[in-house]
């Protein structure tokens, strides 16, 4: 069934009761061309792109929770493409370009919506690190703006300038980043693959990768061992977890990073800000709770929460930037476990096993990559060539020498 | 409705409020929800989706309904629940969320429309035209969308942080809370009691039951005194422990100002942290209410709110009261109405078993039983209820019951997953509870009065032999047990036939208008996992976290997929238990006091200079000393220039980080944290030195000064002082323990200044007491520790940033102010002038140093053309990894200097380099300009950057293009050098 | 989180910042002479410097108690419960 404002006027109508399910519930076969371990965004967007662009379907996707339950469904939505290094930025933009045409390419409104980004300076080094980056956006197609203290001024009113203990000294803006419904990008992958006849697998744990004669022949699970020729890892927040069980070690240390949500208020925000002297930013969802967050709380963690301390560091760098939030009321927090890279850049890679593909290490920036991780992964797995956009992804990158450190913080990934 | 008794309210005063600019007036021991339905307002409020009318649903945190804007201006407070905003003189409130006005909202015309505003109905249309989203469809529903208004005014309030300590920290007031309080408090144990309410005591104030053969809020409040004059109890009233953090830490705020209105002298709130050894969760439990259709009419409460009302407040929220429940708790609000003589319609109960109570009091009122409600009446208030039965009961008030849920929630913040207890119907904490924490009372399922406060004593029992604290804490408080029996009800089946079916709704979730069709639709549409339905209904996302939906949504979801409720299963708790705001997390740390300031010991001289100060971290620095007529700071800078280059300059470095490093391995230990060597450095010598990190890359320049042979001062930049210390110390600690060296961060104690310019050499030999500072005897990258200004202790370095013959001078720190103010002043026949940081750096620009902008952590000693320093022949830090292909490779971009061919451009940092004749694009992308200055020595603008084989492209010119800017020219590739290559200037 | 510091007793976690896996003690031995280019050096190099178990369960980790005695300090911490097992001075570990 197409989704239209049609439909839901004759549903609508006639008490709903043709509405079917997004997507099937089915069980797993004994085999698949393409066996993906993770039920995430990027592994449904994988789905949804080996099916749609590569013609692949006869493919599985198993989650071992509910679908979407991972990072997908508890980042804080936000999209942009204003990365500074040329192993990162034509990637990204790729991606904002998949977000300007998803909703009509899967026929689910994930509420895309451009509202722009503004990234604060409060130096002049911050500056010219921005034009440098803002140069580097424009060099590939993603836009932007150099903003001074007036622009910074004309465009959100509401910030700290005139008692600021780190003046804003200008901003970067790009005007085609925003933010997008989180749980409808899982949603709407889910059913456009389930629709060329993609099985997803929810409740279905991989239990252990199947090996023989050197390579990968299927995985198990707690429903059954499913072989499969090729079968690629996409699970954020499990990498290391899942590659042990093919006796892989990998440049991740896993950490949390806790969100916020404040209760609902009318629009007062009008897009995305970054702080620039502490750790914090900001949106409004269309609901109309502030979603912001900070940094990591910098240990290793799989629990999915996080400590006061951070809360603390973060809310006061919020509230140093505009102080107009501080009676707002803070509804919610939780955490997401991030795999944070050596580099702060993420792999889609083949690894040393022949038929064992690799998609991690997004750290807290894999949200935005969606489309664009999922098109370049099944663009691997259909064709065992990296996208000519993701080709820095490489797993070997560290020992050769290439990082791709964008905040050129080296080898610690809380520094990310 | 009205006032029919005092309750706990103080009826001999009067307090003044007004709500929607309407005048009203309330008793000290009100709430605005009990001052409210005591002068008759039902309305309060409009639901989140289809702004139906709302009114007061619960009388505590739970309330999903009564929100309202308190204050006005910059005190505009959004989404306050009326049923806790403690009554002042002079409150004024206002509600929200509607077109028009509260009675007449013009937003409503969205329930006509609600036919197809079911479940994630915006997933499936707003996609066409695609350009619409942002422009009318997104814009249309944020609008409509949202509570309350923030005023976007900075918070003017102040608010305050603090640390508290515990060996048991009890959350609640209820009876096993006071029950628990009591018997550790006896104990002599160090105990914090919470209160999130303004009166202790719990539901002990809202029944009319007895502890110890005395009235409950009797009880309560001897209780409390009792605690209060404990010297080892600390009791927080208007306190709320909203999370369970790791080890035993959990947050609280306490509201100081916000039950009189704001007051200057004191903060409004406290955001405390409050580390306890143990914990007794005691925060009772929450009412839930049924799921029939047209239940979200103004004048339909809980029941057990209905009975708060009318024992706590003294007020009938209704003069015809029906009651509908599922189990016995209802029936008891049935009897507290009647005994006040409040007329009792109806009491349905929708089992078939014979009433808990002894009805013989309850008049009229119709009793039915194995009978429920389908159908309400009434648009702004309810006027009647009619039953399966087909009998319609005059009601303006219907107290319903559910049953209880606990609250779990801080129970839950740890992964704690809550497990379902079939006799109560609801869920009690389990799994993995915060550490230390025990539950007790009506939290732990315990629903009776006196199993409540046995179930307190107890778990202060079990939490003092935790601590080995063995104590005499008495026998329980003891009660009666009353009936609480319970057979769940959760939904009624929709009567509504024909168009009117469409329309016929039973809320679950009133906040966010999440009616029972929405989660089976839901559960049809494949989102069958609760946190699915949570998404895609918004059930239980509202303000109240879903504190009275959450349970009924699931049990809903449960029948729909034919899982049991447990298999089913909850969302997650988690914190904060209620909102908190946020400038409570923020406290002090805000506007110009949001991080500290540190300023250099010339501070206080430099501003009697007038000087410009910039931030560099949390530094403040003279930035430049403008002088009377100088109407740019460009033109300040280039004479600093000048003045320095001709004759000699000041400037104030002590934000570079300096570590004293002593011991035998002192000089092996540099040799290892240093790509180059320091161990052949000669005694009263010094060295630039350049520090790797593991990976490889560049972390950090500066310099070594060797005082002895087990002695030296190291400088870092002033951006990673804090950094390299560490690191040294994990060199020292974890690498190499067995070496004979140790570190001590001196940054603060010594005052550095540099003295640069041809007359430098003059200025500081009027400084020194003995030193021959001559070329001879003092060369270039000498250091000498000596004494001057009589005996003033100093170290004194012959190193030049600028390129001038320069020094370094360090004296203690509180030395600095006076010294500064020397130097320009003994220096003034020598054209003396202090300079601030962008001279500095169009100095070291000039020089070719490289700073933190090209220092940025993503280069290598081979960038910046320093490959030849990393030693070869000994193991340092980042030198094996320095090797790897990528940090080796040839064609890396290196630092080479620029200037425009056009001299009258000014050039800009963060430009990148395109050669002649290719796209701008990212693959033709050779090297960006990192920094740039005029320099007022050559007279135009020169630059440093990054260049792909930048060394081998001398004389070349190159494309800076700057398309964010908006602009592009030519410039000249040449070496970064600009001024004196050969260095004849600082060997002067 | 509290860490409970050999020397210092319990400290909350904010006065401490964090590195990584205490697997970063075990910088690899450079023999004298060596070739600092050498393919077995920089594997073992990478391999110490980058690779990490990253385990969910008990995890060994470095500590630097930066506001507080400057010690770094060996934690062994669940990394999905948080709760610490144990806590040593990292000298004391590797001199041992």
């Amino acid at each position: 069934m197409r989704y239209s404002a049609w439909q839901v006027l004759k549903q609508g109508l006639t008490g709903h009761t043709g509405w079917k399910p997004a997507f099937r519930t089915p069980d797993p076969r004994p085999s698949y061309d393409v066996v993906i371990i993770g039920g995430g965004g990027h592994g449904l967007a994988t789905a949804w792109y080996l099916a749609s662009v590569h013609g692949i379907t006869n493919v599985a996707v198993l989650e071992k929770g509910w679908l979407g339950s991972g990072n997908i469904g508890r980042n804080t939505t936000i999209i942009r493409s204003n990365y500074l290094l040329p192993g990162n930025e034509p990637f990204y933009e790729l991606s904002m370009k998949l977000w300007e045409g998803l909703e009509q390419d899967v026929n689910y409104n994930s509420m895309v919506s451009q509202r722009g980004i503004l990234n604060l300076a409060h130096t002049d080094a911050q500056i010219d690190s921005y034009a440098r980056r803002g140069n580097a956006m424009h060099m590939a197609g993603a836009g932007g703006k150099l903003l001074d203290t007036d622009g910074v001024r004309k465009l959100c009113p509401f910030l700290e300038f005139d008692t600021a203990r780190f003046p804003i000294k200008g901003g970067l803006w790009q005007p085609r980043a925003g933010t997008a419904r989180h749980d409808a990008v899982a949603w709407g992958f889910a059913r456009a693959a389930d629709q060329r006849g993609v099985d997803i697998i929810q409740n279905c744990e991989v239990t252990g990768i199947v090996r023989e004669g050197g390579r990968v022949t299927g995985v198990d699970t707690s429903r059954g061992r499913i072989s499969a020729p090729k079968v690629a890892v996409c699970v954020a927040g499990n990498s290391s977890r899942v590659m042990a069980m093919a006796d892989r070690r990998l440049p991740i240390e896993s950490h949390v990073l806790q969100a916020f949500v404040s209760e609902g208020l009318k629009p007062v925000i009008p897009g995305v800000i970054t702080f620039g002297a502490g750790h914090f930013y900001v949106s409004q969802s269309d609901k109309g709770g502030l979603v912001f967050g900070g940094d990591l709380d910098g240990y290793n963690s799989y629990a999915q929460r996080g400590n006061l301390p951070v809360v603390h560091e973060i809310l006061e760098a919020g509230m140093a930037m505009m102080p107009s939030i501080g009676r707002a009321k803070m509804l919610r927090s939780w955490g997401g476990i991030m795999d944070m890279s050596m580099d702060g850049s993420p792999f889609i890679d083949r690894t040393d096993i022949p038929g064992l593909y690799f998609n991690g290490g997004w750290c807290y920036g894999g949200f935005k990559a969606t489309p664009a991780s999922g098109y370049c992964y099944a663009h691997l797995i259909a064709t065992d060539s990296p996208h000519e956009t993701a080709t820095a992804y490489r797993l070997d990158r560290l020992r050769s020498g290439h990082p791709i450190d964008e905040r050129g913080a080296g080898a610690q990934p809380n520094l990310h | 409705m009205k006032r029919v008794s005092d309750g706990l309210v103080d009826r001999s005063r009067d307090l003044n409020f007004s709500f929607d600019g309407k005048q009203f007036a309330g008793h000290p021991g009100d709430t605005l929800a009990s001052a409210l339905l005591a002068n008759g307002q039902t309305l309060v409020g409009r639901s989140f989706k289809y702004h139906r009318p709302r009114g007061i649903f619960s009388a505590g945190v739970e309330e999903p309904n009564a929100l309202v804007e308190i204050g006005r201006g910059a005190r505009l407070d959004p989404n306050v629940r009326a049923t806790v905003q403690e009554l002042y003189d002079g409150l004024s409130a206002g509600s929200q969320n509607w077109r028009g006005s509260l009675r007449h909202d013009l937003m409503a015309v969205n329930d006509l429309a609600a036919p197809l505003l079911a479940a994630g109905f915006y997933y499936k249309t707003f996609m066409w035209p695609k350009a619409f989203w942002e422009k009318l469809y997104e814009p249309l529903i944020r609008h409509s969308a949202g509570l309350g208004k923030l005023s976007m005014q900075p918070d003017p309030d102040a608010y305050d942080t603090g640390y508290l300590f515990a060996d048991l920290l009890i959350i609640g007031t209820g009876p096993a809370g006071l029950a628990a309080a009591l018997a550790a408090g006896r104990s002599g144990a160090r105990v914090i009691v919470c209160e999130e309410d303004f009166l202790m005591g719990g539901r002990l104030n809202s029944e009319q039951q007895h502890v110890d053969g005395v009235a409950s809020s009797t009880w309560a409040a001897n209780t409390v005194a009792e605690l209060k004059a404990m010297s080892n109890v600390r009791v927080m009233t208007r306190t709320s422990v909203f999370g369970a953090y790791d080890h035993g830490v959990f947050g609280a705020l306490e509201r100081i100002t916000d039950h009189v209105g704001h007051q200057d002298q004191s903060a409004r709130q406290i955001m405390w942290r409050i580390r306890a050894r143990r914990s007794i969760l005691a925060a009772g439990a929450t009412e839930r209410h049924i799921a029939y259709p047209d239940n979200d009419r103004p004048g339909i409460m809980l029941a057990g709110a209905v009975r708060t009302y009318l024992n706590r407040y003294g007020v009938a929220p209704g003069e015809q009261i029906a009651v509908y429940t599922n189990n016995d708790d209802g029936w008891r609000t049935a009897i507290d109405l009647a005994a006040a003589n409040v007329e009792v319609t109806a009491v349905i109960d929708t089992r078939d078993t014979p009433p808990p109570v002894d009805t013989s009091g309850l008049g009229n009122a119709v009793l039915v039983r194995g009978a429920n409600i389908v159908k309400t009446t009434g648009r702004h208030a309810l006027t009647s209820v009619t039953l399966d039965t087909g009998v319609t009961v005059p009601s303006d008030c219907l107290a319903v019951s559910g049953g209880w849920n606990p609250n779990v929630h801080l129970s839950c913040h740890q992964r704690g997953r809550p497990a379902w207890r079939e006799d109560i119907a609801s869920f009690v904490p389990a799994g993995d509870l915060p550490v230390g924490m025990g539950i007790a009372g009506a939290a732990n399922g315990e629903l009776s009065l006196g199993a409540a406060l046995r179930s307190g004593h107890d778990a202060t029992a079990q939490a003092l032999a935790a601590l080995s604290h063995g104590a005499d804490i008495g026998q329980p408080p003891q009660a009666v047990d009353e009936a609480c029996e319970i057979t769940p009800c959760w939904h009624v089946a929709h009567e509504a036939k024909g168009l009117r079916k469409a329309w016929s709704r039973s809320w679950v979730d009133l906040q966010n208008d999440v009616t029972s069709k929405d989660v089976t639709l839901s559960v049809q549409e494949g989102f069958t996992a609760v946190e699915h339905v949570k998404r895609y209904t918004t059930l239980g996302m509202a303000t109240d976290q879903g504190k009275t939906s959450n349970v009924l949504g699931l049990a809903i979801l449960a029948e729909a997929t034919g899982q049991s409720i447990p298999d089913t299963g909850t969302t997650i708790f988690r914190p904060p238990w209620t909102p908190v705001p946020i400038a409570a997390f923020a406290g002090a740390s805000r506007g110009e006091a949001f991080r500290p300031v540190r300023h250099t010991p010339s501070h206080a001289w430099a501003e009697s200079q007038g000087a410009t100060f910039t931030e560099s971290g949390l530094w403040l620095r003279a930035q430049w000393f403008a002088k009377p007529g100088e109407s740019t700071w460009r033109e300040t800078v280039d004479r600093e220039v000048e003045q320095t280059r001709s004759g000699v300059g000041v400037c104030d470095v002590t934000t570079l980080g300096k570590i004293d490093v002593q011991g035998n391995d002192a000089a092996a230990f540099l040799d290892r944290v240093y790509a180059n060597t320091f161990s052949t450095l000669a005694v009263g010598k010094v060295r630039y030195g350049l520090m790797l990190r593991e990976d490889g890359f560049a972390m950090d320049d500066g310099t070594a000064a060797r005082f002895s042979d087990t002695h030296y001062v190291v400088t870092t930049t002033t951006a990673n002082a804090v950094g390299v210390f560490r690191h040294m110390e994990f060199c020292r600690q974890c690498l190499w323990p067995g070496m004979d060296v140790h570190l001590v961060s001196t940054t603060e104690a010594w005052a550095q200044f540099a003295i640069a310019g041809p007359h430098s050499r003059e200025l500081v030999s009027r400084l020194v007491d003995e030193l021959d500072v001559s070329n001879e005897a003092f060369p270039f990258m000498a250091c000498a520790e000596t004494t001057i200004c009589n005996g003033v202790p100093a170290r004194l370095f012959r190193i030049s940033f600028s390129g001038e013959l320069a020094y370094e001078l360090a004296v203690p720190a509180r030395y600095g102010d006076a010294l500064m103010a020397h130097m320009n002043d003994t220096g003034k026949d020598l054209g003396a002038v202090p300079y601030g940081l962008e001279a500095l750096n169009v100095m070291r620009i000039e020089k070719g140093h490289a700073t933190g902008n090209e220092l940025n952590g993503q280069t290598t000693a081979g960038d910046i053309g320093l490959g030849r320093m990393v030693s070869q022949k000994k193991d340092c830090i980042g030198n094996v990894l320095s090797h790897r292909d990528g940090l080796a490779a040839a064609d890396r971009p290196r630092l080479v200097g620029f200037r425009p061919v056009d001299k009258s451009v000014q050039l800009r940092a963060g430009v990148h380099f395109v050669s002649h004749g290719k796209d701008v694009i990212t693959e033709n992308d050779e090297g960006w300009m990192t920094s740039v200055a005029y320099s007022p020595s050559l007279g135009h603008f020169i630059g440093l950057g990054y260049l792909q084989n930048g060394a081998d492209r001398m004389g070349d010119l190159v494309r800076a293009c700057d398309p964010l800017r908006g602009e592009e020219y030519e410039v000249e590739i040449c070496s970064p050098h600009f001024l004196d290559p050969e260095g004849d200037r600082l060997r002067a | 989180m509290q860490i409970p510091h050999p020397l210092l007793g319990l400290r909350d976690a904010s006065e401490f910042v964090y590195l990584g896996d205490a697997s970063l003690l075990q910088r690899p031995e450079v023999p004298e002479g060596a070739d600092m280019g050498d393919s077995v050096l920089l594997d073992a190099f990478h391999e110490y410097l980058h690779l990490r178990d990253n385990p969910a369960g008990e995890h060994r980790e470095l500590w630097f108690h930066e506001q507080g005695d400057r010690s770094w300090l060996v934690v062994t911490r669940n990394t999905t419960t948080h709760e610490i097992t144990d806590c040593v001075l990292a000298r004391d570990l590797v001199s041992r």
